[in-house]
């Protein structure tokens, strides 16, 4: 099942803007490369974004771990930031502590982790108050 | 609708890609928040907004999203535009504002959503 492994590595930097999001444009190319189905590339593409974007804006940056396999999509974005204290909360469409400025970059909608929830096919998200958040997507490749 | 079409409509000025566009656009989605672009998934979009940086055009990109329209007469700088030619993405601006920008597409035909907003 998991012959022809990919792994990609990144690094989500905290100092630059216009860089966020480049992993996930990346690694969108990649599975077009591989030939997989758009829609599941457009899935894929749009969690890892999102999840690439929160650690962006509310963690300080962190790293990306990618793994494509013939059946599977499993993308791990860990961070050091400040954790996510109400997870159920944080999960709700529209709910967002992003500041004023982060929404004026188009940012803090609360969009983000329902999002994810709604294109991944397995979400995982382990965070802890004051060590950081990890969080784990799925998606299937058939 | 013709990608052409719309750059007529909206009197917009073409800063990426090709004015005489054949490519057939089917529905718009008019926002400044990029979460709400990607609720909804739908094809042959043209994103209306408001927000000038390089995320609009990393949004499209993963929404497969070929054209992008900044309104209200913003300028968007020299790196987002080389971002969206890296990207394939072609980029108009207009004059008009969201509202209006939309108010003519949906007028002219173009009815289909594109995302929730
Ligand atoms: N990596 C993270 N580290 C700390 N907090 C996070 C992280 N990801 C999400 N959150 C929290 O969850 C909330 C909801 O996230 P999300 O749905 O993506 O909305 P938004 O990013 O627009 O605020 C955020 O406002 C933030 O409080
Ligand atoms: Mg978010």
């Amino acid at each position: 099942m998991s012959e022809n492994l990919i792994n990609l590595y990144y690094v989500i930097n905290a100092n630059d803007f216009s860089a966020a999001g480049e992993a996930s444009g990346n690694v969108k190319k990649k599975l077009v490369q591989l030939g997989i189905d758009p829609a599941i590339i457009k899935k894929t593409a749009i969690s890892m974004y999102e999840a690439e974007m929160n650690a962006f804006i509310h963690a300080n940056g962190g790293e990306i771990n990618v793994e494509i396999s013939n059946n599977r999509i499993v993308i791990v974005i860990s961070d050091k930031g400040p954790g996510i204290a109400d997870l159920d909360l944080a999960m709700k469409e529209g709910y967002s502590t992003a500041s004023d400025k982060v929404r004026e970059m188009g940012f803090g909608a609360g969009m983000g982790l329902p999002n994810i929830k709604r294109y991944s096919d397995e979400l995982d998200i382990q965070t802890e108050v004051g060590k950081g958040t990890t969080v784990r997507i799925i998606v299937y490749i058939n | 609708m013709k990608l052409h079409e719309i750059i007529e409509i909206l009197k917009a000025e073409v800063l990426t890609g090709d004015r005489e566009s054949q490519m057939e656009i089917l529905s718009a989605c008019g926002s400044d928040l990029m979460s709400d672009v990607m609720a909804y998934v739908k094809d042959n979009v043209l994103l209306l907004t408001g927000l000038i940086n390089p995320q609009v055009i990393r949004t499209a990109e993963v929404m497969d999203i070929k054209v992008v329209a900044f309104v209200r007469g913003k300028i968007p700088d020299s790196n987002i535009l080389e971002l969206a030619r890296e990207k394939d993405i072609t980029v108009i601006r207009t004059e008009y504002p969201m509202f209006i920008a939309c108010g003519k597409l949906y007028k002219a035909g173009i009815t289909g959503r594109g995302a929730d907003c």
